[in-house]
């Protein structure tokens, strides 16, 4: 390995790059637009929960049960017939209907507890369980505040005060901003280290340069190099512009510990990257891989659902991929103000990780070119 | 006689770069036409727009008797034109058999089966192809590719043949076969004419009639004969370079070829003994030995897939010999020894530069990676710049440059370094004589003054002459190694050219001789006689299942070819749904918590056990200190911390207010709302109790909330996730499959045939996408069984609606592949654009986790009218409600209308020539 063939064969992929603007484009788009659309978007996780009533009753208290419910946890209630419920249902237009039975003022009134059926589509669990929560307390209350004329505080000798630590008010688009920030390191480095190197195989340029006093290692690294110099600065340039200022996440964290994290990344995914690509013939293959490898790093790494729920097995299959332990890391740095003492174990993971997919990318590397 | 061509005032440009400027010309029918010139002066733009494979910019153009401008025109004589474009086999598939590339063409042009093989039959036999017809194009040498390609453009009797040099890397034998075939075909239909741009000179010679041409302009016109008596001179080449400006003229004098000084003391540079090189039970290599003494030209020939160029490849160490020796400037060639590629530089016959680095950046990167020293190296690449004639290129993208000077660019690069050998393959295949002469000095005058050993393989004959030594190679063994004139010699020939041809006829085996006969005997009337036998009956101007067909055809064999792919398509799909049907929960359960527990009293231990025994939480060990706890979470070791204060149970006592703090991890929104909720649960059953306790009775509730949860009564949540994944993957992995298959087509060079043939660009897209329908939809039948056998998940609905609405989904999946594959210039590009385009709607804003009435903003609205929103409505309503049509039509009208959609968008920014 020299290191001046790694740096002028990094000018050489930079230019490159740069020379393939429906690319530059793409990578911008993901870096900034693709990130605001997908963190705006996605709510708390109680949002704008389409609600229904059937009422029987017609009364005040019903008509007041109907007015509580409002954005942004609900959307504002539809009132709709019997009739109307199983196709509503059926067909998603809502997550919950609530029928309030005949004479049901007469009956809280008289103490006689009536029941309130809510039917929730299970298939949308996400909203099924915390919007029947959230159901139940907003029907308890508002009967409860009819009763007695006026809304109770509740009065418990023991109070219980819940505070969410790192994100006070449970902001989505805090979290959603840097998962999509992750998402998007990995699918371009992949992309820029691995496509690169099919590209090279199939335009026969990698045979030229292995016939050249440039080793295997110089062109591995500085694809490596390259890659993620680009996807670095991308990132820089996402977390302050989009993130903290257009977003206006606040960051907690060490933003430098989290971009020394990212290096750690992308020298993980960018290795990863060129071993698919010592792996795939031809640029078809390529694709097909990438996306059975994607989609398992974006939706089991953490970043989308909760590690902890998954599946033992999953779980442990998950923490051989680099992203399950970057988005720990950043999850650490950047929500809760980890610093490197709290956060090495997962720096170090990655560092390995890349390491092996390095080690055997490298000695693949030979046969696979050479057999083209 | 009429005119078939009649140019006026074309002129083209690309960029700012004059590529032929107002050029006027009538071709008359009958004749074979030459182009000749050197390199980039716009033959092959001309022969391009004469095609009609690129569009008209200035100037108007009329070929066979209509305007070129006419999309109607193009369409009516198409199927009368016949163009080659150059490059080896360009507009030829390699995974397809011979048979199947002329079925593929044949079927474009219309012809009846029978038609096809009898037409098949005829000219593969004319052409000595028939006993090849199964092997793939792809493993075909150069002569053959020619040839097929020759056939593909005569399966259809067209009245203009356009061939952009054909003959261009191919071996003299193959290439005087090719011409009789020519002469054939003239003979038996006199009314064809015949346009060739050449590099040939002698070929040039035996055409009637010729278009000198040189930097965007014709120089002169007439024949052979007339060029030559108008310039004064005897033969076509110095005819040529007469009529060259002064300026260009001063550069070319004749090669003067200085022998080798007879001294056998010189130490031997290469060495080879007994190379073999085995691939699979092939031999491409068998046997060879020689010995290149230094500063010695040795000269390498031999026909196409001959192994010239994987003996190279072993000299150079990038493919490790089966068997044998190789001693390169006096030791064994070690391929990790990176001591001795300094001392060589090597020049592959594929063009292999960085097309997207300047002329002036690679040359530049090449010196840095040879290590020539920094002061030396602005002085060093000019030099190379002004040697190879350069200069004025010296900022524009190699991929601007015709082959020539891209063939120039090569070895200037492999030269940068001053190397001691030379190891060039074919270095001047495709480059113009003047540019061929001056590089030959180049050479002579390395070996000569500087010592440079050489090794060359060529197909020039002229420049075999001028090696000191050479060797005939033939289907992998040496056939005979000698100085040209000895060669001549032995043979008793006239020239080298004769004696080659007459070696290899020697080494050819009896079958390929027998045809011979058999061919000529073909020949004569029987193309024509077929010709109104078979003409195709239906017209073209119409929209064709046949043509569409043989798309599909070679579309699906071309996957098949490809298995790897195929069952990554399959087995992938079926992988991802099993590890994401299971790893995706939306149950949150096994959080982690701690209590950090300050007072210690049998009510605060009571408050405890209360979490303790919930099945959502595991109680990780106890809290010490604030410090800890602020440590523990930051880690995300604990996703809750309850804080119960000193002096709780005290306070409790005397009815004092009291607070227990609950500290949620709040870096994931949705869990720490669910971790809310779990909490506030076990806090009010834990007062319930101990108010129940305290006999203070009081119930608070006026009302019974009945929760009753339909469809998922379990709510598991792999009967959520599982329906919801079909739709994410159908979208995915088909885009995927399609979103190449227009891009790599422009990539490799057979978007040609679109151009082309009379192929519609709907046919044409349609017809590629079938195969890809085909094999997504029974992608689809294999998930759902999966999901229904491994999964569980109960499938209550309308079988027959899921399968309609899962065709449409797949249908349009394909064509957003298409759309990706159209709008992007790079197979790159076209990858990340399908998997941004597929990737992100389908996780964030279909409503796979969260519904899509609960989004916001841009997200929300691409949840609206996105498709996979609509088969995720459909899939999960069949799956768990037991829905149908009767409830479900809308999401078919959604899916359905995307379809026409995603496909005109697509057909309109196709485009049917090139620009």
């Amino acid at each position: 390995m020299r290191l001046s063939n790694v740096v002028h064969l990094s000018v050489k992929e930079l230019w490159s790059l740069w020379r393939d603007p429906v690319m530059l484009l793409l990578i911008v788009y993901v870096f900034s637009v693709n990130i605001y659309t997908a963190a705006t978007a996605v709510p708390e996780s109680l949002h704008n929960a389409p609600i229904a009533f059937v009422d029987h009753d017609h009364s005040q208290l019903s008509k007041r049960i109907v007015d509580a419910f409002m954005p942004p946890y609900f959307l504002t209630p539809k009132v709709i017939s019997e009739q109307e419920v199983n196709e509503a249902l059926d067909t998603g237009t809502y997550t919950f209907v609530i029928t309030l039975p005949p004479d049901f003022e007469k009956r809280v009134m008289k103490g006689s507890v009536p029941d309130v059926q809510v039917n929730v589509d299970a298939t949308r669990i996400s909203q099924a369980f915390t919007g029947n929560g959230y159901i139940t307390e907003i029907l308890n209350d508002e009967v409860a505040a009819f009763v007695t004329g006026y809304k109770t505080e509740s009065s418990y000798p023991v109070n219980l005060i819940m505070r969410a630590r790192f994100n006070p008010a449970l902001e989505s688009f805090w979290f959603g901003s840097v998962m999509e920030l992750i998402n998007a390191v990995t699918l371009i480095a992949i992309i820029l280290s691995g496509a690169a190197l099919i590209r090279e195989k199939e335009r026969g340029t990698v045979e030229h340069l292995l016939a050249m006093p440039v080793s295997n290692a110089d062109i591995m690294l500085s694809k490596i190099i390259a890659t993620s110099l680009v996807v670095w600065l991308a990132t820089l340039m996402s977390v302050y512009g989009m993130i903290e200022c257009v977003l206006g996440v606040p960051i907690n964290g060490d933003i430098s510990l989290f971009m020394l994290a990212v290096i750690l990344q992308l020298f993980a995914i960018s290795s990863m990257g060129i071993f698919m690509a010592t792996i795939a013939r031809s640029m078809p293959q390529f694709g097909l891989l990438l996306i059975l490898v994607l989609l398992p790093l974006q939706l089991l790494s953490g970043g989308t659902t909760p590690r902890e729920s998954m599946p033992e097995l999953i779980q442990y299959l998950m923490l051989f991929t680099p992203n399950t332990h970057f988005v720990m890391a950043s999850q650490g740095i950047l929500y809760r103000g980890a610093g490197l003492s709290i956060i090495y174990p997962q720096l170090l993971a990655l560092l390995v990780i890349g390491g092996v997919f390095y080690y055997v990318a490298l000695r693949r590397f030979k046969t696979t070119v050479g057999s083209l | 006689m009429t005119d078939r061509v009649i140019c006026q005032e074309l002129t083209v440009r690309y960029g700012n770069k004059l590529a032929i400027g107002n050029i006027s010309l009538r071709i008359p029918e009958g004749k074979t036409v030459g182009f000749i010139g050197p390199d980039g002066v716009g033959k092959s733009t001309l022969l391009s727009l004469i095609a009609g494979e690129r569009a008209l910019q200035d100037g108007a153009l009329e070929v066979l008797g209509g305007d070129m401008r006419q999309h109607q025109h193009r369409r009516k004589i198409c199927t009368d034109i016949a163009y080659m474009p150059q490059g080896l086999g360009k507009n030829l598939y390699p995974t397809l058999s011979v048979e199947e590339n002329l079925q593929f063409f044949a079927k474009l042009f219309g012809h009846g089966s029978e038609a096809r093989r009898a037409r098949i039959d005829t000219l593969t036999q004319r052409t000595g192809l028939f006993p090849f017809l199964s092997r793939p194009a792809g493993k075909l040498s150069g002569g053959m590719k020619q040839k097929l390609g020759l056939c593909c453009a005569l399966i259809h009797d067209p009245k203009l043949l356009i061939l952009d040099e054909p003959t261009t890397g191919v071996d003299p034998l193959a290439r005087s076969q090719f011409w009789q075939l020519i002469a054939d075909i003239r003979q038996s239909q006199p009314n064809i004419t015949v346009l060739v741009a050449t590099a040939y000179m002698d070929e040039a010679e035996q055409f009637e009639y010729l278009i000198a041409m040189n930097d965007g302009k014709i120089l002169a016109t007439g024949s052979p004969q007339a060029l030559m008596t108008q310039t004064q001179t005897s033969d076509l080449e110095a005819a040529f370079v007469a009529l060259l400006p002064k300026a260009m003229q001063a550069q070319h004098t004749k090669v003067v070829m200085t022998p080798m000084a007879a001294d056998d003391s010189a130490p031997m540079a290469i060495e080879a003994k007994g190379l073999t090189m085995q691939f699979g039970d092939f031999t491409a290599v068998d046997n060879v030995s020689f010995s290149i003494r230094k500063g010695e030209i040795f000269g390498f020939l031999g026909s196409n897939g001959c192994g010239k160029s994987t003996t190279m490849k072993m000299l150079t160490g990038l493919l490790p010999q089966t068997k044998g020796e190789v001693r390169l400037l006096g030791k064994t060639l070690d391929p990790t020894d990176i001591a001795t590629r300094y001392r060589v530089g090597y020049m592959s016959q594929s063009f292999s530069l960085y097309t997207e680095l300047t002329v002036m950046q690679n040359l530049v990167l090449h010196a840095r990676l040879f290590d020539v020293a920094p002061d030396e190296r602005a002085e060093r690449v000019e030099e190379m710049l002004t040697r190879f004639a350069l200069t004025e290129h010296q900022d524009a993208l190699p991929a601007s440059l015709p082959l020539g000077l891209r063939q120039r660019l090569s070895l200037a690069v492999a030269m940068v370094h001053k190397p001691e050998v030379l190891i060039l393959d074919e270095p001047t295949s495709g480059v113009d004589p003047v540019a061929r002469d001056n590089f030959w000095r180049l050479l002579i005058a390395l070996a000569r003054n500087d010592g440079v050993t050489i090794f060359i393989s060529t197909h020039f004959m002229n420049e075999a002459a001028r090696c000191d030594r050479i060797s005939l190679m033939h289907a992998g063994k040496v056939l005979v190694t000698d100085p040209p004139a000895k060669i001549i010699e032995h043979k008793q020939a006239k020239t080298l050219e004769e004696a080659f041809i007459a070696y290899l006829k020697q080494a050819l085996p009896a079958p390929a001789s027998v045809t011979k006969p058999h061919a000529s005997k073909a020949d004569g009337n029987s193309l024509s006689q077929q010709k109104h036998v078979s003409k195709p009956a239906h017209q073209y101007g119409r929209f064709s299942l046949q043509r569409l067909l043989s798309y599909a055809m070679r579309e699906s064999l071309e996957l098949m070819r490809d298995p790897i792919r195929l069952t990554m398509a399959f087995l992938g799909s079926m992988v991802l749904m099993v590890v994401i049907g299971y790893g995706i929960t939306m149950d949150v359960e096994d959080l982690p918590y701690a209590v950090f527990d300050r007072d210690k009293s049998a009510i605060s231990e009571n408050y405890v056990n209360s979490l303790a025994g919930s099945r959502y939480f595991i109680e990780q060990p106890e809290i010490t200190s604030y410090g800890q706890m602020d440590r523990r979470m930051k880690s995300g070791e604990l996703s809750l911390a309850i804080e119960i204060p000193p002096d709780f149970g005290q306070k409790l006592h005397k009815g004092e207010d009291v607070e227990i703090a609950a500290w949620i991890d709040g870096s994931m929104p949705s869990r720490a709302e669910t971790i809310e909720g779990y909490v506030e649960g076990i806090h009010v059953t834990w007062l319930l109790e101990q108010a129940a306790q305290a006999s203070t009775t009081a119930s608070t509730s006026y009302i019974d909330v009945q929760s009753r949860y339909l469809y998922n009564p379990d709510i598991r949540s792999l009967v959520a996730i599982v329906p919801a994944v079909i739709p994410m993957l159908l979208l995915m992995i088909p885009a995927l499959l399609t979103s190449l298959a227009v891009v790599r087509e422009k990539e490799m060079g057979s978007i040609i045939n679109l151009y082309v043939t009379p192929v519609r660009k709907i046919e044409f897209l349609l017809g590629k996408q079938l195969p890809y329908i085909v094999t997504s939809f029974a992608s689809f039948v294999l998930l759902i069984v999966m999901a229904v056998v491994l999964f569980n998940v109960p499938l209550k609905g309308d079988v027959i609606a899921l399968g309609v609405i899962g065709l449409l989904f797949v249908t349009f999946a394909t064509s957003f592949g298409f759309f990706a594959s159209v709008f992007t210039n790079s197979q790159i590009a076209a990858i990340l654009l399908t998997t941004i385009g597929t990737m992100v709607p389908a996780i964030q804003f279909a409503g796979m986790i969260t519904p899509v009435s609960a989004l916001e903003g841009a997200g929300k609205l691409i949840g609206e009218i996105h498709p996979v929103s609509y088969f995720l409505l459909a899939s999960r309503g069949i799956f768990s409600k037991g829905l149908g049509f009767e409830t479900l039509d809308f999401t078919v009208y959604a899916i359905a209308l995307a379809i026409p959609v995603t496909l005109g968008l697509t057909v309109v920014m196709l485009k049917k020539q090139e620009h």
